[in-house]
């Protein structure tokens, strides 16, 4: 057979292993979820809180760690996503100089690739000295600053990509630079910034090393932001380490959750994003 | 030649380098107010560079030098002292291919009105309407106001474009090559509205048609490697021009 024709059999068939390696992977886990854990969610699952030793067998539910989750990522995303877009509006050319824009950037990157145990360890030792104990709130702020790098890093993707003759529409009309970028840029870029808060998103719902310190573990739903509580990674962590087999079973229940929660968020931002879609330049 | 009646814009000794490069030299043109000024040239001569120093949107670039003088109305618009947005807002600008707001086809015309005023609702709708109708699109698009103005057609955007410079009330529409992106049908729209327009507005426009200047152009500049070989009437400059650079060109022997 000819040489070329051969590399090219060759790479096609690497391309497809790949390929099936990637959807075979995801398959398999979302399949382990589904079999050992859609099955065995009841209702008292989701309507009651952990009574002490759940992970020991004992009755109750994972409400609290269904509400902690949510209300650990929400406010953190929403704050992220505060932070992250002036961060990523701020790097434009028009406010920042190039050179300077690429370090911040590479920063972010870095605090990107720092593993989320850090992220809590950095916290418990702000904690500490401030004499704060584990709490929904510093659970929130231990995951605000895990999504930061991420959400800005792709809402500045999406806003680096802003093409400069709708800039210079708007500069030519009048408007200030602050008004282009909060009115112009961030309409142009809201696909992206939605993919980007998304990410975020899956990322800090999803995070249990981060937390594990920072908002320690509860029984009970947090009546305040003192209090401390569980979350769905920290409550399948938990499960998992029970010696009762029942009770394992209930990790995978709680890893469907926290599945069916991502997927609903990520359906409904999709509707969202096509929304937008319609009004940006292509 | 310099321009008869009252002058617009004036450069004087205006020198710009871009990353190193000297695009303009010693620029040193009027612009007549209320009549159409076409900016010729061949490509590459300076010409967007000319017409994008006059709102001062060169600065969004880096690494550009601007030396010399800029008078608009007699006041030099690169005095650092002067608040940018209020000399872009005297100058509407069409760019090569139009750039419609993220917005529907009311709020692209409403979003100037709305940064420089404060307007009722209904005053709002009164001005969108008589921008758009001035802008020859009103009848096309009055019964999808609130449709995303991306939806239109390349012409009808370039329209809107103009619809929404004229909200902000300028003196001056910069027009750089506004119909190289269009078919000539709606070419020939935009044309005839430049055309319109220049009893209400100074019109500056970048053309690489000789013939659109031909057609359309009171005063022309003419623009070789950044330098001004020659500018007058329209008439004089095509009839009888003086460099022979600038016959060079009219005769199609540089382009």
């Amino acid at each position: 057979m000819n040489k070329r024709v051969l590399e090219q059999n060759i790479f096609k068939a690497l391309m497809i292993i790949s390929v099936g390696i990637v959807i075979g992977s995801l398959v398999f886990i979302v399949g382990t979820i589904i079999v050992n854990g859609a099955f065995s969610i009841t209702l008292e699952m989701l309507t009651q809180t952990s009574s002490g030793g759940y992970y020991l067998g004992r009755g109750g539910g994972i409400l609290n760690a269904i509400l902690g989750s949510l209300l650990l990522a929400l406010p953190a995303t929403a704050l992220a996503y505060l932070i992250g877009i002036g961060i990523s509006l701020f790097l434009q050319r028009e406010f920042l100089h190039p050179k300077i824009a690429s370090l911040i950037r590479m920063s972010l990157d870095i605090l990107w690739g720092i593993p989320s145990i850090i992220y809590g360890i950095f916290c418990l030792m702000i904690m500490v000295a401030l004499g704060i104990g584990a709490s929904l709130i510093a659970g929130i702020v231990a995951l605000t600053l895990l999504e930061i790098p991420i959400i800005t890093r792709s809402m500045d993707e999406s806003i680096k990509m802003v093409p400069i003759g709708l800039k210079e529409g708007s500069y030519s009309l009048g408007s200030t630079k602050f008004e282009t970028a909060i009115k112009v840029v961030r309409r142009q870029a809201r696909p992206g910034i939605i993919a980007g808060v998304l990410l975020g998103l899956g990322r800090g719902i999803g995070d249990a090393a981060s937390i594990l310190f920072t908002a320690g573990f509860s029984d009970s739903i947090p009546a305040s932001l003192s209090d401390s509580t569980a979350a769905l990674p920290t409550m399948i962590y938990h499960l998992y380490s029970s010696p009762i087999p029942a009770v394992r079973e209930k990790a995978y229940a709680a890893a469907f959750i926290l599945m069916v929660i991502v997927t609903i968020i990520s359906i409904l931002s999709r509707r969202m994003t096509r929304k937008s879609m319609r009004y940006i330049i292509k | 030649m310099n321009a008869t009646g009252p002058i617009q814009i004036e450069t004087k000794k205006l020198n710009v380098r871009y990353n190193g490069n000297h695009i303009l030299k010693d620029v040193n043109i009027t612009i007549p107010k209320q009549k159409i000024t076409a900016i010729i040239g061949p490509s590459g001569c300076g010409k967007t560079t000319l017409l994008k120093s006059f709102n001062r949107l060169l600065e969004l670039r880096e690494n550009v030098r601007i030396t010399g003088e800029i008078l608009v109305d007699g006041v030099n618009i690169l005095n650092p002292g002067l608040f940018v947005p209020d000399i872009r807002k005297k100058m509407g600008l069409l760019s090569q291919r139009p750039y419609p707001l993220p917005m529907s086809i009311y709020e692209n015309v409403a979003y100037g009105l709305r940064i420089h005023n404060s307007l009722t609702k209904a005053e709002i709708d009164a001005r969108v309407e008589h921008n758009l109708k001035e802008a020859g699109i009103w009848r096309e698009v009055k019964d999808r106001l609130h449709d995303p103005a991306t939806e239109l057609s390349v012409g009808q955007q370039q329209r809107l474009c103009v619809a929404r410079a004229t909200a902000v009330q300028p003196e001056i529409l910069l027009c750089d090559e506004p119909t190289s992106a269009l078919d000539p049908i709606a070419a020939k729209q935009i044309e005839k509205l430049l055309v319109q327009l220049k009893k209400d507005y100074t019109v500056v426009l970048v053309t690489h048609t000789l013939r659109q200047a031909k057609r359309v152009a009171d005063h022309v500049i003419f623009l070789y490697f950044g330098k001004v070989m020659e500018q007058g009437p329209a008439e004089e400059v095509f009839t009888n021009p003086q460099d022979p650079e600038t016959q060079a060109y009219l005769k199609g022997d540089i382009s």
